[in-house]
């Protein structure tokens, strides 16, 4: 338990040096660029191909499940649009991503820990932790919400697609359904999931990365480490989330 | 110049550095040398400010560096050059990136300038046209000397070196070596290398420190170093059968 608080206390010294004070603007604007492409843009397509696949399984989930004569086929597209929007999007893209873009940055600065780069960077006088770390999490929450739309958009065109393609139901229908009862506020409260699951996700490899000691192997465990706590976080934040933004 | 006073510093309980007090003279190429294991990693780190010391002092000039708080110790690093054992280069960075950040983050130069800044560092160091490669794509020599350029980069009045011919062949040492005692000369910096290679020592060790288990263990001269009364210093000086057979004749 008291490990627990101490590695609680560790990542809250860590964001207040992350937090701090950037050395140059300019710097950090080339960086912040740069971890959009390796954080986000090489994110679209795994994301991409994960939301049309879903999209497509709820959709066909949907008609094995709901079918019955008192329920409209609509219903099936309201169905697909809901579980993207609410759920799917943020929440399970973000756990996937925890694994692809949370191994790769404790890894990523773990590596740079044990071969010494962070020390050269404090040497030179250099906020490493603020250097290395909030160009990734600006990118991420920056990022990350575009990356829920876009798989809220390509999810519901699977389920389209796969309507299409198979005859389960008709596809009139499944169009129908997802123009029902739309709510603006889902899409907000999706958004928002996704902005702070990012913050999670790399502030939490970020960490563990950081702290990383010894060889290859600690790297490794450090890149376990990260995938699993970021994820057991995010599933944490998805239930206060839900219940202060959605009850 | 750089002081140490009564250095003392433990890990875990266990005492890596025991009361080591030491002068490191400015504009001369200062050596500490010992076994593997022996503390002077730690009192290199130390001595940069990586780890802090459990007691005791380090003093650049005349500024208690321990005492300083991360603003006024920051002031101080831009006088630091360092040289890893690795070269901790950015590996997501070219050549020219790596030497450049330090003028990125605490210059205000235009670009060219900069760039010019970078070639000159690079030709210092005998190693123009690499500036597009990435480290991986470096030898481990090239990686020593791309190093050193960052190293000097902002025009450094301190040097650390640590173990900077580790991994090199025999002649890519020697060309390391000679290269950081010039630049020694050249710019009048202190520089402080750690080392374990007595090749080092002869060619350009001027003051030589050797730690013993964590302790000072001996301080001198290449020249006094032969002929020191000290069976530890003794033991590892002539460790390898050709500094034997050296001394034999």
């Amino acid at each position: 338990m008291l490990r627990i608080f101490e590695l609680i206390g560790r990542y809250f010294i860590l964001m207040g040096k992350v937090f701090s004070r950037p050395e140059k603007a300019v710097i950090y604007r080339r960086r912040i660029l740069y971890e959009m492409e390796a954080i986000g843009l090489d994110s679209v397509g795994l994301t991409a191909i994960i939301s049309i696949f879903i999209g497509a399984v709820i959709t066909l989930q949907m008609c094995i499940n709901l079918e019955s004569p008192f329920v409209p086929e609509s219903m099936i597209g309201y169905a697909t649009r809901e579980t993207m929007i609410l759920e799917f999007s943020s929440t399970v893209v973000a756990l996937i991503l925890s694994g692809k873009v949370g191994s790769s940055i404790a890894s990523e600065i773990g590596t740079m820990r044990i071969t010494e780069q962070i020390d050269a960077l404090e040497i030179m006088g250099v906020n490493s932790a603020s250097y290395l770390i909030l160009p990734k999490i600006v990118a991420a929450v920056c990022f990350f919400p575009l990356l829920t739309i876009l798989s809220i958009g390509i999810g519901i065109v699977g389920g389209y697609l796969i309507a299409v393609a198979t005859d389960i139901m008709i596809p009139s229908n499944y169009v129908d359904g997802i123009l029902v009862d739309f709510k603006s506020y889902s899409i907000v409260y999706s958004l928002i999931k996704s902005a702070v699951f990012a913050y999670i996700i790399t502030s939490v490899s970020a960490f563990f990365g950081y702290y990383a000691k010894g060889n290859s192997l600690e790297v490794g465990r450090a890149s376990t480490r990260a995938v699993v706590v970021g994820s057991v976080v995010i599933m944490i934040f998805n239930l206060i989330l839900t219940q202060l933004l959605l009850i | 110049m750089i002081r140490a006073e009564h250095i003392t510093k433990s890990f875990d309980g266990r005492t890596v550095l025991d009361d080591i007090s030491v002068e490191f003279r400015t504009g001369c190429t200062n050596l500490i040398i010992g076994r593997s294991g022996s503390g002077k990693t730690v009192l290199l780190k130390t001595l940069v400010g990586l780890h802090e010391p459990d007691s005791g002092a380090v003093w650049y000039d005349d500024r208690n560096f321990t005492a300083l708080g991360f603003r006024e110790r920051k002031a101080i690093r831009k006088d630091i050059g360092m040289i890893f054992q690795g070269g901790a280069l950015l590996d997501s960075s070219t050549v020219e990136e790596n030497i450049k950040l330090p003028l990125d983050l605490f210059t205000d130069q235009p670009e060219a300038e900069k760039r010019e800044r970078v070639d000159f560092c690079l030709h210092r160091v005998r190693l123009e046209k690499a500036n597009r490669l990435y480290p991986a794509e470096l030898s481990g020599g090239m990686i020593k000397r791309v190093a050193i350029a960052r190293a000097i980069v902002l025009n450094p009045r301190y040097l650390f070196c640590d173990e900077p011919n580790s991994g090199l062949d025999p002649q890519t040492s020697i060309v390391i070596d000679n290269l950081i005692h010039e630049i020694t000369q050249e710019y009048h910096i202190t520089t402080i290398i750690n080392t374990h290679d007595m090749n080092s020592v002869m060619e350009i060790g001027e003051q030589i420190v050797y730690i013993h288990e964590g302790r000072k263990g001996w301080e001198g001269t290449k020249e006094e170093i032969l002929h020191a009364e000290n069976k530890a210093l003794n033991d590892f000086v002539f460790a390898s059968a050709m500094a034997k057979r050296a001394r034999e004749w």
